[in-house]
């Protein structure tokens, strides 16, 4: 999963917006942004957190200051445990020329200090999205951790997991049609990659297109793909 | 035994919920996940959990836990708090972790 890799993945399967979310770090967004700037590709920059609960959430930030800002936060509340190469791999951070410039020591994949309400209310204060991710699945998701959806819980919308579709998870569980519903392929592989997506009615591919499309605003709108 | 009883046995700080003190616990129920709970805990069980979200009353609610432990000296939510007093289900404190207060909890009712 080296940023070439993603983007030349994401070109073959025509995609033209997609999210990079790593666990628990934003650091490698600005270059896979950049490249796939390149190809005609939108990136939605954030990560996906891990909160204190242990329920993964997807987060995307509009520019460059707010998502430095939201690094410093992980940066604060990821536990100063560290990463074992052996069993994790190395956590790294590489270049346009695929050279490493940087190594995360502490394990990402551990939960962050903050429970999902605390990062909620964060990623909203920097204008950014919030979405509860692959809720249909039976680890890490809102559902398993935490049994149901939290009263008033300000969502941007939720995503299910290419296991399912909305149709099918919302038949069993009518409440979550409040929020929109998008379907990605949570790739951890490059052959993964779009293997589940979301179609989107926008103007064009920006932050503020899709946060109208999620609002349901001048007639943009979500289409599950 | 009552809940009060288990309290004093087990040096339990009360955080909310005191109007269900009177509760009968019928034996306990650990684990993490709310899910879990809500498929296999058991009426009138204890449930020791280490999280604290506020939806850990809806699911005693749902479920007739008696009271709930949280582990570790962890302190819940506000919303949690309060959710508890409304729906008089004790959440109770331990500064012990999960394996300790269970040992203590099942020695004591074990002798029921």
């Amino acid at each position: 999963m080296s940023p070439a890799n993603i983007i030349s993945e994401a070109a073959r399967k025509e995609l033209d917006i997609i999210g990079i979310t790593d666990h628990n770090t934003t650091r490698q967004c600005n270059l896979i942004s950049r490249l796939a700037e390149e190809k005609g590709i939108f990136v939605m920059q954030g990560a996906e957190v891990t909160t204190k609960e242990e329920v993964h959430c997807l987060t995307f930030f509009e520019n460059n200051d707010t998502l430095r800002t939201f690094q410093e936060f992980l940066d604060e509340n990821l536990p100063d445990f560290p990463n074992n190469p052996l069993i994790f791999g190395h956590q790294v951070q590489v270049d346009e020329d695929e050279i490493i410039i940087y190594e995360e020591k502490k394990l990402l994949v551990n939960a962050i200090s903050k429970t999902i309400k605390e990062v909620e209310v964060f990623v909203h204060s920097l204008n950014g999205l919030f979405i509860p991710a692959h809720i249909d699945r039976r680890k890490n998701s809102i559902y398993s951790q935490l049994g149901f959806l939290p009263e008033n819980m300000k969502a941007d919308a939720l995503e299910v997991s290419r296991a399912t579709t909305p149709e099918q998870f919302s038949a069993s569980h009518p409440e979550i049609i409040k929020y929109p519903l998008l379907r990605s392929s949570d790739a951890h592989y490059p052959e993964h990659i779009g293997t589940a997506f979301t179609v989107w009615h926008i103007n064009e591919p920006t932050f503020t297109e899709i946060r109208l499309a999620l609002r349901g605003i001048n007639g943009r709108k979500v289409v599950t793909g | 035994m009552k809940i009060t009883d288990i309290i004093s046995a087990l040096d339990l700080k009360v955080i909310s919920g005191k109007s269900g003190l009177s509760n009968e616990a019928t034996g306990g129920y650990v684990s993490d996940l709310l899910s879990d709970v809500i498929g296999n805990s058991k009426e009138g069980q204890i449930w020791i959990t280490l999280q604290t979200h506020q939806n850990i009353i809806a699911v005693a609610s749902l479920k007739d836990i008696s009271a709930i432990i949280i582990v570790k000296g962890f302190i819940p939510e506000a919303d949690t708090i309060e959710k508890s007093n409304t729906e008089n289900i004790p959440v109770l404190g331990t500064d012990l972790d999960t394996f300790n207060i269970t040992g203590r909890l099942f020695e004591l009712l074990k002798k029921e």
